[in-house]
């Protein structure tokens, strides 16, 4: 019966899929691959699996990629943190200037990165910074060196998790919650067995996209890092650096990683989805 | 006493959703706070638990001041009417959620989980998630949870209002059962006057904010109190300028003594009735009555579409006049 109902094809749903085919062969698949033959194969230096493997374990590749999971890592806790507070505050309060809130919460969706990183620099630097004194003084360091780094990350990729979170909280309501009070719970361990629980793969499906994201930021994490070998130079970094030392194919190599990290957190978030489906 | 409300006033913005609501609801009892939508009967029951601060006046329960106590510390069992079940927990699970959080003894909790699926009959549903229980089991289920606590106070809100018919009949009936076994005090809202006829000792019916009428179901629908509580409690027509039951109206072919006279203008059969709209002659009383009698009467009186007939109240009949 499922066949009945599905439209037939004419010669304009031919030429529409042929469209976004190519469009996206063009665009996406072409390219990436390219990236992935010329990772195992790169022009004029020994190519496959070994000489690859070389090029990511060389020290600088390694500091790189240990550096940018670093960052990741911090910049989607504190996401999940404030990204579950402030999806709570979003939906289960009101308040004046929630909506104005609201709007803020997708600022970092719509600025340019690189427009967040000269923000944070005008801001924290010790020299050009609004309290840069009061930092220099104390000795504390946020610009040009880890928790600068994770700030960007932060700021770039906050929006990920509130976007998930809110429309599911927003579904169930609150008749569970009132429930569990009214059954004796307080508001933590309302929030604990019962919200939670209920968000939990909104939560998982933010994180991962949070992640994928923090993991290939490079316009804020630019301007506020040295970029330096072994001194804040990340994955994204690293290959820019080494694209412009004429050293392709270590590039090449980094890109590659970076490629999986992208299928593996779509992979995730493909098996997530259903799961969420079923559980309402 | 087991619930004792005094002076309850409470608004959302310029609406008065309730105004001086003074209620003593007593112990054992079941009671239903009946009344249209948007009439405050929900309200009312919100305060009660604590799920709404009134504006002002004071709500005891079994002699405790409960007014300012919030709804976690009222130890009151609360049931929606779309159940709010925890969904990613089994049925034993959300039953034992009250238990769980007040740290009992995890024996005393099986224990007590197990009877509380006993009394709802859904033992062998216990592993079960809610998504995969029917309307009346989820509320079943809800129920059980909120008695799990061992309640002071029962309260059900619109309990079957989301059930199609037959569950909602099937259910009233085992509620007024189970509370025959638990005799917990019970207060719950419907707008449904035949569920509160039927299964209430007491009925409270509520409109616009405020209590119309208190009483057993027999003394409201015998001695309505005003125009609405007898309008709310069943069909009414007007026969010559007095509110009366359909169904206490007598129809005769012959000529008689009579309060309106004229042809039957509509005949509709349900099931077992038949509702009749007689348009009566009189030009001073012109709006059609209905009239509800049974099929066998309809043939014993040997009605049909059209016909000329006399109408007066019966002998006893409940009427209003206005």
């Amino acid at each position: 019966m499922a066949s009945r109902t599905r439209q037939r094809t004419g010669p304009a749903g031919l030429t529409a899929r042929l469209v976004v085919v190519v469009y996206l062969f063009l665009l996406v698949a072409w390219p990436v691959s390219v990236v992935v033959q010329r990772a195992f194969d790169p022009v004029g230096q020994p190519g496959g699996v070994g000489a690859l493997w070389e090029r990511l374990s060389a020290p600088d590749a390694v500091y790189a990629f240990y550096l940018t999971l670093t960052v990741a890592f911090w910049a989607v806790v504190v996401n999940t943190i404030f990204g579950v507070g402030i999806s709570l505050l979003l939906v289960r309060q009101r308040f004046r200037g929630r909506r104005a809130l609201s709007v803020l919460v997708d600022l970092p969706m719509s600025v340019s990165p690189v427009v967040v990183g000269l923000a944070l620099v005008l801001t924290y630097s010790t020299g050009l910074g609004w309290f840069g004194s009061i930092l220099s003084e104390t000795g504390v360091r946020i610009i040009g060196s880890t928790p600068g780094l994770i700030m960007a990350t932060a700021f770039v990729s906050l929006p990920l998790v509130i976007r998930e979170v809110v429309p599911v909280l927003e579904e169930v309501g609150t008749d569970a919650e009132v429930a569990a009070r009214s059954l004796g719970a307080n508001a933590r361990q309302t929030f604990w067995r019962i919200t939670l629980p209920t968000i939990k793969w909104a939560v998982v499906y933010g994180v991962v996209l949070s992640a994928a994201r923090a993991i290939g930021e490079y316009g804020a994490v630019r301007i506020v890092s040295r970029g330096a070998e072994f001194n804040g130079e990340t994955a994204t970094l690293l290959i820019q650096n080494e694209y412009q030392a004429f050293d392709e194919a270590a590039a090449y190599a980094a890109a590659f990683v970076l490629v999986m990290a992208a299928l593996l957190a779509l992979v995730v978030v493909t098996v997530v989805r259903p799961q969420e489906g079923s559980e309402s | 006493m087991s619930i004792e409300v005094v002076g309850v006033h409470k608004s959302f913005g310029d609406f008065a959703a309730l105004t001086d609501i003074n209620l003593t609801v007593p112990a054992g009892q079941l009671t239903a706070l009946l009344g249209p939508s948007g009439g405050g009967k929900s309200t009312l029951l919100r305060v009660i638990a604590g799920l709404e601060d009134a504006d002002s006046g004071s709500v005891e329960i079994e002699g405790v001041d409960a007014t300012s106590l919030p709804a976690q510390k009222r130890n009151v069992g609360f049931v929606f009417q779309h159940y709010a079940a925890f969904k990613h927990m089994t049925v034993r699970k959300n039953i034992a959620f009250g238990l769980e959080i007040r740290k009992r003894p995890k024996a005393e909790i099986t224990a007590k989980v197990e009877e509380l699926l006993e009394l709802v009959h859904l033992t062998q549903f216990a592993e079960r998630k809610p998504s995969q229980l029917s309307g009346g089991q989820r509320q079943r289920m809800a129920l059980a949870r909120a008695l799990a606590i061992e309640p002071s106070v029962l309260l059900l809100d619109e309990p079957f209002g989301a059930l199609d018919a037959k569950v909602r009949k099937e259910l009233r009936d085992w509620l007024r059962r189970l509370h025959d076994e638990v005799h917990v005090t019970t207060v719950f809202v419907t707008h449904d006057q035949e569920e509160a006829l039927e299964v209430a000792d007491t009925i409270v019916v509520i409109n616009d904010g405020r209590i119309e009428q208190v009483g057993t179901p027999d003394d409201l629908y015998d001695k309505p109190a005003s125009e609405f509580v007898l309008s709310f409690l069943g069909p009414v027509t007007r026969l010559g300028g007095q509110l009366i039951r359909p169904h206490d109206i007598e129809i005769s072919r012959y000529e008689q003594a009579a309060t309106a006279t004229g042809p039957i203008t509509r005949w509709t059969r349900v099931g077992f009735e038949v509702r009749l709209e007689v348009t009566p002659d009189d030009v001073l009383h012109p709006e059609p009555v209905q009239v509800v009698v049974t099929r066998a009467e309809a043939t014993a009186l040997g009605l049909h579409p059209g016909d000329q007939v006399w109408l007066r109240p019966q002998v006893g009949a409940q009427t209003v006049s206005s």
